[in-house]
């Protein structure tokens, strides 16, 4: 009788959480990992101010929100590498693209010894990731760095192992700094890696490169600066060799502002300019522009909204830099688009 | 006053197959048998379901690549050329290290705990050892990743680079993570299956092939080894067959350590990929009806190589277990 | 000549002996390694909040796994639900009803579906029940758990039904009992403890795993409400916080790893202990 009892009041328990509390809009959303620590912020935020919301997101990768989008299993998604024309005409559903903020993919390192920031030519990161250049102590990284002492350890490479707009990004730059890179493997979400250990996520390349010495990946600013750990200051299409910051990440976009296209869609990688930042980009919310459910529409814009005004004030404490104003001008106009 | 001859007169039920159906119906023990019948196939039509998902939804990949899938080593997702060989060759060179290494360890604890130790604390160290055997994936990988790795990279690497550096096998660069050591956590993993499945065969080796033995002069080990062994030895292998299904489907510990990347290499120490693996790092995000085929299309090769392990490891127990083997002295 | 040979003989049966016993050595002290380790660094990391606190923001410490927690616990419930019952029905049929051949087919399609890995199982729930309805949710998740659970409990249940000894049903069956009410009432009753522990091995076995949970039940910052929703687990928090590089994150995978193994050992200490004091069954 005791076990039965208990049995009950744990089954009432769970059938307690078994059913919504009126009102809640619950949304799920997944994608890219590279905004992923702002947009926790902002769901966090948002979710305070407006307790009846819910958006959980997942960060599964870009290349996950581009799929799980046009499977229809989640209501928007996100990437920082934007669909190409060939999705957007597979897709079923229109997507519209609205960037959210920018920032920066940054080479990281673990060299025993190295203790300032290493300078990367193009030419030496389009190397280290095509398998050429195999040391740490090649000339090519060797006199980008004079007075510093590079260890002959072997370079242990890390890339992506999931579907990432952070490859994009990545591959993108390298695509426009070196023709081999260009022809060989080629810009995508996920390429064919000549070289490397794979790691899932941002989150997943960070960990490998802060447990495995003479280790090389690229990730998002954020995560190297809350995980303390090393990076380099990569040569811009200048010429310059610029470490990743906001105002490096806004010179490289302020060329485009003015001229962004009507989708948004547009490479900021290897911009010109000599405080550009080379790798860096915006990174897109993927929104449905049919929403039937009314409630979940009328959650995304004013979502949005208010991602666009109030919520670009938490960039910059986590290292995005803030959209420019004219884009931002553009994205409310856009808005309306949603239906 | 009396009856003459009482006659119990119940209707008698018709014979077996003239009852009517309504009254079949409403007879309970009919009504049982239906019931579980119609749960017992639910098993097969679950079972028949699984295959034929598998087997729908790999058309695509199929369709495209027929057999040459088998062996390309490409695994492109720009290009869409797809290839199951570096994932097939990381599924099994993890699994046949893990047996290496699981296999002669289990086998002698096995020996020891079926031969040597007291009852008591044979069945006390076998039901620790079926604890183990519950712990579950993902704690492993989670010991992998903090433990493991970083023992491999410091003390374990350097040593098998010194001791054995010469064969081809240990050759390059030590990262850490790679076949190595997936195939060292995936044999603690599996150590336990073994153990327990050899423990419960080489018991029911009857006594006297051991009395036999010893009578002729045979010292305990050569009459464990040379007798009592090859009686079970169809036995010994099942349980080695299931625990290589085992070490096969395995899936997040090996994930968690193996590096992740889709290449054939010599070296143990070189990263690598598995089945398994692949299909759970990329099958939310498989842009495009081809990949998220492709990646099926594997998941139904790994089926089928457990299904084909697990069937042939039912047989060898079995067979230990009704007639005994063969070899005896 | 056979002197030297003998003392070979014998001195090789006391290094292989020792060496079995080394083996044996070593595999417990890697038992008792792992989970010394577990229980030490989960210990020192479990706190309050990560029973009742919900994830915070990437990059911020504290918080907790109270959803992941009661989500792990619906996902057993909901394989449970459905796993279960046909899990216990087909042993009885196994084990009372069987006629050869169909019997022998579902035996042999039973133990199939237990060496199907999980990962496909998880493949098969997607294809099933989260293309179709284009969501992920708790019930594809609790559907995968489901389907895995059956073939330990259909082997339980008719390992200990056919336990019972001859002279129970005899007896059932001279008092006038007909078959399903003898089963009902006297078999099953006495085969109880063994088929109930057997069903809570099947789930303990389930709790930890992920792969199948990865694209079903997906996972969840919040709370999940009823059974469409995707679901935050306690294998997938582990998994995710695991491989990240959060130290804060670390820590509570430890707690995670530490929660889920003392719901597992102790689920299965439990069934083991009574299984080995009460015996395979019990009289009425």
């Amino acid at each position: 009788m005791k076990r039965l009892s208990l049995i009950a009041s744990l089954l009432l328990g769970l059938a307690g959480t078994a059913f919504a509390q009126g009102g809640t809009v619950l949304l799920n959303a997944a994608g890219a990992t590279f905004p992923y620590p702002i947009y926790s912020k902002w769901f966090d935020v948002y979710h305070t101010a407006h307790p009846n919301v819910q958006i959980n997101y997942q960060s599964i990768g870009s290349g996950g929100g581009i799929r799980q989008l046009q499977a229809g299993t989640v209501d928007f998604g996100a990437s920082d590498g934007p669909m190409t024309d060939e999705q957007l005409a597979q897709s079923k559903v229109k997507v519209l693209h609205f960037p959210t903020v920018l920032g920066a993919v940054v080479p990281t390192y673990n060299v025993s010894g190295v203790t300032n920031d290493l300078n990367f030519t193009q030419k030496a990161l389009a190397g280290i990731y095509l398998g050429t250049i195999t040391k740490w102590n090649d000339p090519e990284i060797a006199k980008a760095n004079p007075g510093v002492k590079l260890p002959g350890d072997d370079i242990v490479v890390v890339h992506r192992s999931d579907g990432s707009g952070t490859s994009y990004i990545f591959t993108d730059f390298l695509s426009k700094a070196s023709g081999d890179w260009k022809s060989k493997v080629g810009a995508a979400t996920s390429v064919n890696w000549p070289v490397g250990l794979g790691g899932k996520g941002n989150e997943g390349v960070t960990g490998l490169v802060k447990q495995t010495p003479g280790s090389i990946g690229y990730i998002e600013l954020v995560y190297a600066v809350q995980n303390k750990i090393d990076y380099g200051k990569v040569q811009n299409a200048a010429g310059k060799f610029v470490k990743a910051d906001l105002a490096g990440v806004t010179a490289a976009a302020a060329g485009v502002a003015k001229a962004i296209p009507d989708d948004f869609r547009v490479s900021i990688t290897n911009a010109p300019g000599p405080a550009s930042y080379p790798i860096s980009s915006f990174t897109w919310l993927l929104i449905p522009a049919q929403i039937p459910d009314a409630a979940k529409k009328n959650v995304i814009k004013d979502f949005l909204k208010w991602m666009l005004t109030d919520g670009q004030n938490y960039n910059e404490g986590l290292f995005y830099s803030k959209l420019p104003s004219l884009v931002v001008t553009k994205e409310m106009k856009a808005i309306a688009l949603i239906q | 006053m009396g009856t003459s001859a009482t006659t119990i007169d119940h209707a008698a039920p018709p014979p077996a197959g003239q009852r009517s159906f309504v009254s079949r119906l409403t007879d309970g023990d009919e009504v049982a048998h239906l019931i579980t019948l119609v749960f017992a196939a639910a098993i097969l039509l679950i079972t028949s379901l699984l295959v034929y998902e598998l087997w729908i939804n790999s058309t695509l990949s199929r369709a495209k690549f027929g057999w040459v899938f088998f062996w390309t080593r490409t695994w492109d997702p720009v290009s869409g050329d797809f290839g199951a060989a570096p994932f097939i060759y990381g599924t099994l060179v993890t699994a046949v290290v893990s047996l290496v290494i699981a296999v002669p360890l289990g086998l002698a604890a096995a020996i020891f705990l079926a031969e040597l130790a007291p009852r008591r604390v044979s069945d006390s160290i076998a039901f620790l050892i079926d604890l183990l055997a519950a712990v579950p994936s993902v704690i492993y990988g989670l010991l992998g990743i903090f433990v493991i790795v970083p023992l491999m990279r410091t003390t374990i690497g350097p040593f098998l680079k010194t001791t054995l550096g010469f064969l081809p096998f240990f050759k390059g660069p030590n990262y850490g993570v790679g076949f190595l050591t997936a195939g060292i956590v995936l044999a603690i993993m599996i150590v336990p299956f073994i153990i327990s499945v050899s423990r419960e065969v080489l018991l029911t080796v009857p006594r006297e092939q051991r009395e036999a033995a010893m009578g002729l002069g045979a010292t305990r080990w050569e009459s464990t080894w040379q007798v009592v062994v090859p009686w079970a030895r169809t036995g010994v292998m099942g349980s080695i067959f299931l625990a290589l299904a085992r070490a096969l489907g395995e899936t997040m510990a090996v994930t968690m350590v193996i590096g992740n990347d889709p290449k054939i290499a010599a070296s143990l120490f070189a990263p690598g990929y598995t089945i398994a693996a692949v299909i759970a790092n990329e099958f939310t995000e498989a842009t495009g009806n081809l990949y998220l085929s492709a990646l099926i299309e594997l998941g139904l090769v790994l089926f089928l190589m457990t299904f084909i392990l697990n069937g042939l490891a039912r047989i060898l127990i079995v067979a230990t277990e009704r007639g005994g083997g063969h070899g005896a002295a | 000549m056979s002197d030297i040979r003998l003392v070979w003989r014998k001195g090789l049966n006391i290094v292989m002996l020792t060496l079995t016993g080394v083996a044996c050595f070593a595999v417990v002290a890697v038992l008792f390694m792992i989970l010394g380790y577990l229980i030490w660094n989960g210990g020192k990391s479990l706190n309050w909040d990560f029973f009742t606190q919900l994830p915070k923001p990437v990059g911020e410490v504290g918080g907790g796994m109270a959803n992941a927690i009661v989500g792990s616990l619906k996902l057993l419930g909901l394989a449970a639900v459905i796993g279960l019952p046909i899990g216990l029905m087909a042993g009885v049929y196994l084990a009372e009803f069987g006629g050869s051949v169909f019997s022998f087919v579902t035996r042999y399609t039973t133990d199939l579906l237990n060496g199907v890995p999980s990962i496909v199982m998880g493949i098969f729930a997607y294809t099933l029940l989260v293309l179709p309805v284009k969501h992920f949710s708790a019930l594809a998740g609790g559907m995968a758990l489901g389907v895995m659970v059956v073939p330990i409990t259909v082997r339980a249940t008719e390992e200990f039904l056919r336990a019972v000894p001859k002279s129970m049903r005899e007896g059932a069956m001279a008092l006038g009992a007909s078959k399903w009410k003898t089963i009902a009432t006297v078999i099953l009753p006495a085969a109880s403890g063994g088929i109930v522990t057997g069903m809570l091995l099947s789930l303990a076995r389930v709790a930890g795993e992920t792969a199948p949970l990865l694209f079903t039940a997906f996972s969840n910052r919040f709370w999940s409400p009823g059974l469409n929703q995707p679901i935050a687990s306690l294998p997938v928090m582990i998994y995710t916080y695991a491989i990240a590089p959060y130290d804060d994150w670390h820590r509570q995978a430890w707690a995670a790893g530490l929660v889920l193994l003392a719901m597992v050992l102790v689920a299965n200490l439990g069934c083991r202990l009574v299984l080995n004091r009460r015996g395979a069954y019990r009289s009425v």
